[in-house]
């Protein structure tokens, strides 16, 4: 078996996104929060547990013939912060984005204290947590002020 | 400043001019002297949770500066129960009002209200989260009784684990550079998150559960009751209502100008026969929620309270 064929272990696509260095297992959350789901319509690969010299084992996500923008990417902040991301067109990287983890996270997930205000789904102001360390990932809800992080917070993902 | 949410709204200076307006106010808020500084000024009371001494004080305090209160009144008759979002109740209140004090069962309510609001919050305790008005209270009474806050050894009993009284002191003491022994059963214990946050801004801190070891040398002794509403399980309550009965027998090898408090109302905690003795101080206490009230109202509202008081108040 060459290198190359067991390193592409799902085609190359010709127009899309390809989102490499996602941390394992965490793609399903990727997926999840960028709102694919069985209701979409645009091919979409997923590789789970694949060898990275750099990251152990790792997660890639390709999604055909759909540009995510840049506030989509920064959504995945959470989880996958250090990933790269590729836009393809006519099969070659057209252009390189990063994620940006900013100073606070807004509309992305809902503080996972269960009195917090922001638990009655009807109030109307958005879902802030500030960011207080990134590594390890530390957040604090800008009402009820919890601090909380990756594992809770995942399962909270808006 | 926009409102009061928690402790953090204020610096160490702010709190200590604060501290030292309400000292002047001492008069107006026993009614010795009128002074109305807050004439035409109206104070909107939303207490969603039951309160006594501090939507009572909160009153008080608006009416002996001259000013006006309009009550929520019983959430149970109010829009709250057709439904209505604390977004919605804030923006009605926002516009009928020129300040707001909020009580809710909800963390982080206050910071959400005060995120909805135009006028100034104050928070008068949001669930187990934040109560810095009652926090200006206890440090008026502490420095009342000892002269000054900094280096003070200060215990912290009872429920401290939903207490937010107790959450909101402990930040306040350590910025003074308090000593904290936090005393409590295993169950009720200080929130670990609280406690790190303590000591990542250098507090020192002691966590028992025997009270009674640590009165000898303290300054303070802050009681707090087991509050039976914030249990869901009857069993889980039972194993801890009634851990600490401080009697006046107990308080024999005290320090002689130890004080005291109590946020309020007591169960079983603080027995009758302390009351009479010179420690006790949870009434002043109780009563100081007035000045310091008054004083908070003066500065949200951006009115500052004369030099001398005296002479700008008039005799009834």
């Amino acid at each position: 078996m060459s290198n190359e064929h067991s390193m592409r272990r799902v085609t190359a696509i010709r127009n899309g996104t390809v989102i490499d260095h996602i941390p394992q297992g965490h793609a399903m959350t990727v997926l999840e929060m960028l709102g694919i789901n069985d209701k979409t319509s645009v091919p979409v690969s997923l590789v789970m547990n694949v060898p990275s010299k750099k990251m152990g084992s790792k997660d890639i996500i390709k999604v055909e013939d759909r540009e995510l923008t840049q506030g989509e990417l920064d959504r995945l902040a959470l989880v996958a912060p250090d990933a790269h991301v590729a836009i393809i067109r006519a099969y070659t990287v057209a252009e390189k984005m990063t994620i940006n983890l900013g100073a606070e996270v807004v509309n992305v997930v809902r503080c996972t204290m269960s009195n917090c205000i922001t638990s009655n789904p009807r109030e109307p102001l958005p879902h802030r947590l500030k960011v207080m360390s990134r590594d390890p990932l530390q957040l604090r809800c800008h009402y009820c002020g919890r601090t909380q992080n990756l594992v809770e917070l995942v399962k909270n993902v808006i | 400043m926009s409102g009061l949410i928690t402790m953090d709204d204020l610096t160490n200076e702010e709190i200590i001019a604060i501290l030292d307006d309400a000292e002047r106010l001492l008069p107006v808020a026993k009614g010795e002297l009128y002074l109305p500084l807050l004439q035409g000024r109206i104070l909107g009371n939303l207490f969603f949770e039951p309160s006594t001494r501090t939507r009572m004080s909160f009153e008080t305090a608006m009416k002996r500066l001259g000013g006006d209160v309009v009550n929520l009144g019983d959430v149970k008759t109010s829009s709250v129960v057709k439904g209505e979002t604390l977004f919605d109740t804030i923006q009605m209140v926002d516009g009928y009002t020129d300040i707001i004090a909020m009580r809710h069962p909800r963390q982080g309510a206050a910071q959400y209200a005060q995120d909805s609001a135009r006028v100034p919050i104050l928070n008068g305790g949001d669930g187990a989260g934040h109560h810095p008005t009652q926090t200006m209270l206890d440090l008026f009474t502490i420095r009342q009784a000892h002269g000054r806050l900094d280096g003070l050894k200060v215990v912290l009993a009872g429920d401290l684990r939903y207490g937010r009284t107790v959450h909101s002191l402990s930040h306040a003491l350590t910025r003074f550079d308090c000593e904290l022994v936090f005393a409590s059963p295993d169950l009720l214990r200080m929130p670990r998150d609280i406690v790190s946050d303590l000591e990542a801004h250098g507090a020192k801190i002691t966590e028992t559960e025997d009270l009674y070891s640590m009165m000898k040398d303290a300054d303070v002794i802050y009681m707090t009751r087991i509050q039976k509403e914030r249990f869901s399980d009857e069993d889980e309550y039972a194993k801890v209502a009634g851990a600490y009965k401080l009697h006046a027998n107990d308080l024999n090898d005290v320090k002689a100008n130890m004080i005291i408090m109590h946020p309020l109302p007591r169960v079983d905690e603080i027995h009758p026969s302390v009351d009479a003795t010179r420690h006790a101080r949870y009434f002043e206490q109780a009563f100081n929620g007035v000045v310091a009230r008054m004083a908070l109202l003066c500065k949200l509202l951006g009115v500052s309270v004369p030099k001398n008081v005296e002479k700008e108040g008039s005799a009834f």
